[in-house]
């Protein structure tokens, strides 16, 4: 009953069956064969994509910069190998559409020629201006699959002087590993970036949250963490969406972020644990970001496992590393089964979001014969974010949009949890998606056709002066003529 | 080479739970009551659970036909099966055939596909058949069969059952009687005190059931263990059944310790009539009940109020239907003003606001 009155720490969330144990159990693959080609997409980020400033033909060597960040939220993109630049063009990105986005096609040479790297001798001499520089520099954004310019959040976090920096080691989406393979091989270098972090947002204290089903991955942390006592490393509860940036953050401190603001004006930024070890790699090794650990399993997956991988490797070239069964994939998922993305075909990069990509038999996957809503109100049970789908889904169902943005369905996080329940099987969550972008699509035609008539009244009312105009000068024209006439007739009058 | 997918949205993984399979799972927890209580009343209460269960999946299928759809697929989800069966247990055991008949008809024609079918009614269709038949048919919806179990001597046999069930019953006076309610609310009229009326009441046969009653309502103990085994499954939530005997009991405690010879004990209350039925399997109706935890407690509290309410001084002795009913129109009401607070807002949906350190 307490609950009642206090706020509740967890609200909503599913336990989904877990998957986790057979790439969880295994270290990560390091030996994976350098792909012929890689397809380095320019936007791997939120914000401005990145713009090329190499030709094609050009000779780069591992770690160059390839494209430049341009804008304030943008993040470059490197050469995560040696080797010569096929082509500059538009290629599939790994997106449900996978519409072509702007593509450097590298093709390598199997020499793995680094740059010249600069490491640096003790790197809490920096500015930790300077941390958010090379970190920027580095190409790092989050790589939970936000993918927000890492930098940004350093800075942001400066300027907000947060008080809390969390990471984020919660790894809640069933199927992945990575992230716990992560902590469980490379402790002291997350923990190393972690310090860093600190010394970038000039903050006192981090909490490395895991969830409780990663027992040695918590281990390996805490022991990593031991001799620094600003950073607590803690268990959370196993519960989807435990790593929703804002359950979490309302897990550890107990604040709440309100909606339209950002976290660090709370005093709180929370990155994740794979971000952390980017920012070691880039600020003691000088090493941009090259590689990620990409989670490869599902049924149809024969070897799966979590192996490192270079960015811009095609999914066909991991799928057959891994031995998947084409016969038996009924699904592609790039990210986890809750809240990724499913892909067309496998002809698509991994990018530095890739946490996983699953391929999933028909067997795994929801149901999908829909029924009617029975009204079993288990979605308004299990929203993260207090929302009631059930309702939302109903307005959206009979095109009352702006009823459904009334109930909240900007506040939709698109987590999957009433999908995930719903026992009639109504895919929610894409009416929610779709009613997000049905309702920007008919934002932007009010705004655009407002725009037009503006630009007619201001042509019309420009038209008027103009001809306004020239009746006054037409006039101006026939008094002065007159007046000419007049002292013309004068003139000859007195002469 | 895997061929070209078609897109879908998350999640890609699904809880193993299905509409039907919740209707299985709610009659399994009513089958051992509805057993009970056709052991207790012989075969004549048989043959209205099956004419009536029969007769709502031949109504649900009429219904899909004439909207042109496929009536099988639609008769599989169990709802109609489970319509006709709620029902079937509300209704006095010895009723004749067409009394099942007919408030299938009312539970499946107007109580749901009017409204659309599965989901989008207002009140509970079993609720509503309920009501409308007490109403309509006063003589047959409160002639209660005395207990006579299957296989006992002085019981109808399987041809007399035929007999009570298409053409009549006879000779009432031997067979019925009143329920505990009723006699209690009779007796009343009399002037009458608690103590000398209840004199011969046993509660422990009350609460297993041996008991004239409606034919799935006399088993307090068979209901409440089918109704805490669904809330240990998942399928219903606590909020509504404790709500709605909390409330009961709570307003019988009071007026019974103020005058224990005209108001009837909290646990004479609990342990008769619809009222653990109602309060585990009725009340809880997904579609009719509201969908917040704080709405439902709200439901079932006053759930709780009106059928104390109508025990007590209304003209029927007991009010289970008509209190359901009420509140299933409170319903949306109830939606409406109650619901979840979104994450970074408060109630009212404006942002919180960014505390100041």
């Amino acid at each position: 009953m307490l609950s009642f009155f206090t706020r509740q720490r967890i609200r909503g969330g599913v336990h989904a069956e877990e998957h986790k144990t057979e790439t969880a159990a295994q270290p990560i693959v390091h030996d994976f064969p350098l792909p012929k080609k890689l397809y380095i997409p320019l936007q791997q980020h939120v914000g401005k994509p990145a713009e090329p400033l190499i030709r094609v033909g050009d000779h780069v060597l591992k770690g160059q910069l390839l494209a430049y960040s341009q804008g304030m939220i943008s993040a470059p993109v490197h050469a995560p190998s040696s080797g010569i630049i096929l082509d500059v063009n538009d290629y599939p990105a790994p997106h449900p559409s996978a519409l072509p986005i702007r593509t450097i096609v590298l093709e390598t040479d199997g020499k793995e020629e680094w740059l010249e790297i600069h490491p640096v001798e003790d790197p809490f001499q920096l500015s930790p201006e300077d941390i958010s520089l090379r970190v920027g520099a580095a190409g790092i954004v989050g790589l939970g699959g936000a993918t927000f310019p890492t930098a940004v959040k350093l800075n942001m976090g400066r300027e907000n002087h947060i008080d809390t920096l969390i990471i984020n080691g919660a790894e809640c989406e069933p199927y992945l590993s990575c992230d716990d393979r992560l902590m469980q091989e490379r402790a002291e270098q997350i923990i190393d970036g972690v310090r860093l972090m600190l010394h970038g947002m000039e903050t006192e204290h981090a909490v490395v949250a895991i969830e409780d089903n990663k027992p040695q991955a918590f281990l390996a942390m805490q022991t990593a963490a031991a001799s620094h006592a600003h950073i607590d490393v803690i268990q959370i509860p196993t519960r989807y969406p435990m790593g929703w940036d804002r359950q979490l953050i309302r897990y550890v401190t107990g604040k709440e972020v309100p909606v339209g603001s950002r976290s660090s004006e709370i005093g709180v930024t929370i990155h994740n644990v794979g971000t952390a070890y980017a920012t070691h790699k880039a600020i003691r090794h000088g090493q941009p970001l090259l590689s990620r650990v990409v989670t490869v399993a599902g049924g149809a997956v024969k070897r799966p496992m979590n192996v490192e991988v270079p960015l811009g490797t095609l999914i066909s070239e991991l799928f057959n590393f891994c031995e998947v069964n084409a016969d038996e994939t009924a699904r592609i998922i790039m990210g986890g089964p809750m809240m990724g993305d499913s892909l067309p075909h496998i002809g698509l990069p991994t990018v530095k979001a890739t946490s996983g990509i699953l391929a999933l038999t028909q067997a795994e996957l929801k149901d999908s014969d829909e029924k009617p809503c029975i009204r079993c109100a288990s979605c308004v049970t299990v929203c993260p974010a207090g929302l009631r789908p059930l309702d939302m889904a109903n307005n959206i169902r009979v095109n009352q949009l702006d009823a459904a943005v009334d109930i909240g369905l900007k506040d939709c996080i698109s987590c999957g949890c009433c999908s995930y329940i719903c026992p009639s099987n109504i895919p929610l969550v894409q009416y929610f998606k779709y009613a997000s972008g049905e309702v920007m699509a008919r934002q932007q035609a009010a705004h655009k056709s407002e725009q037009t008539k503006r630009l007619i009244d201001d042509r019309n009312a420009r038209m008027e002066r103009i001809a306004q105009q020239q009746r006054e000068e037409e006039l101006a024209r026939i008094a002065a003529k007159a007046e000419r006439e007049r002292l013309k007739a004068e003139q000859e009058a007195t002469v | 080479m895997i061929p070209h997918l078609k897109p879908t949205s998350g999640a890609h993984v699904g809880a193993k739970s299905s509409v039907s399979q919740i209707m299985w799972q709610v009659m399994l927890a009513i089958s051992p009551a509805t057993v009970f209580g056709i052991w207790c009343f012989g075969w004549p209460a048989l043959n209205l659970f099956v004419i009536t269960i029969v007769s709502a999946v031949g109504f649900e299928a009429f219904c899909i036909r004439l909207q042109g759809r496929v009536a099988i697929p639609v008769i599989m989800d169990g709802s109609a099966l489970l319509t006709g069966w709620l029902l079937a247990m509300t209704l006095p055991p010895w009723a004749p055939w067409w009394i099942g008949v007919v408030g299938s008809g009312l539970a499946i024609v107007l109580g749901k596909q009017v409204y659309g079918g599965l989901g989008q009614n207002l009140f509970n269709p079993a609720m509503l058949a309920r009501v409308a038949l007490l109403i309509s048919f006063p003589i047959e919806m409160t002639t209660w069969a005395n207990v006579s179990p299957l296989f006992f001597s002085d019981s109808p046999g399987l041809f007399e059952s035929w007999h009570i069930t298409f053409a009549g019953l006879e000779n009432l006076d031997a067979t019925t009687g009143a329920t505990t309610l009723g006699y209690v609310k009779t007796e009343f009229s009399q002037n009458r005190l608690l103590t000398d009326i209840l004199k011969d009441y046993s509660g422990f046969l009350n609460f297993i059931g041996w008991t004239r009653g409606s034919m799935g309502e006399t088993s307090s103990l068979l209901l409440g263990l089918g109704g805490v085994w669904l809330i240990r499954q998942g399928v219903i939530q606590w909020h509504i059944p404790v709500s709605l005997l909390f409330m009961v009991a709570f307003l019988a405690s009071i007026f019974h310790i103020m005058d224990s010879e005209h108001y009837i004990s909290p646990l004479l209350h609990l342990n008769s009539g619809a009222i653990m039925c109602v309060a585990f399997f009725i009340a809880t109706d997904y579609v009719t009940s509201p969908n917040t935890k704080t709405g439902q407690m709200v439901f079932g509290a006053g759930c709780g109020l009106l059928i104390f309410v109508i025990r007590t001084w209304g003209a029927y002795p007991e009010g289970a239907g008509f209190a359901v009913l009420l509140m299933n129109s409170a319903t949306p009401l109830i939606d409406h003003y109650i619901r979840p607070r979104i994450y970074g807002r408060d109630r009212k949906g404006k942002p919180l606001e960014i505390p100041k350190s």
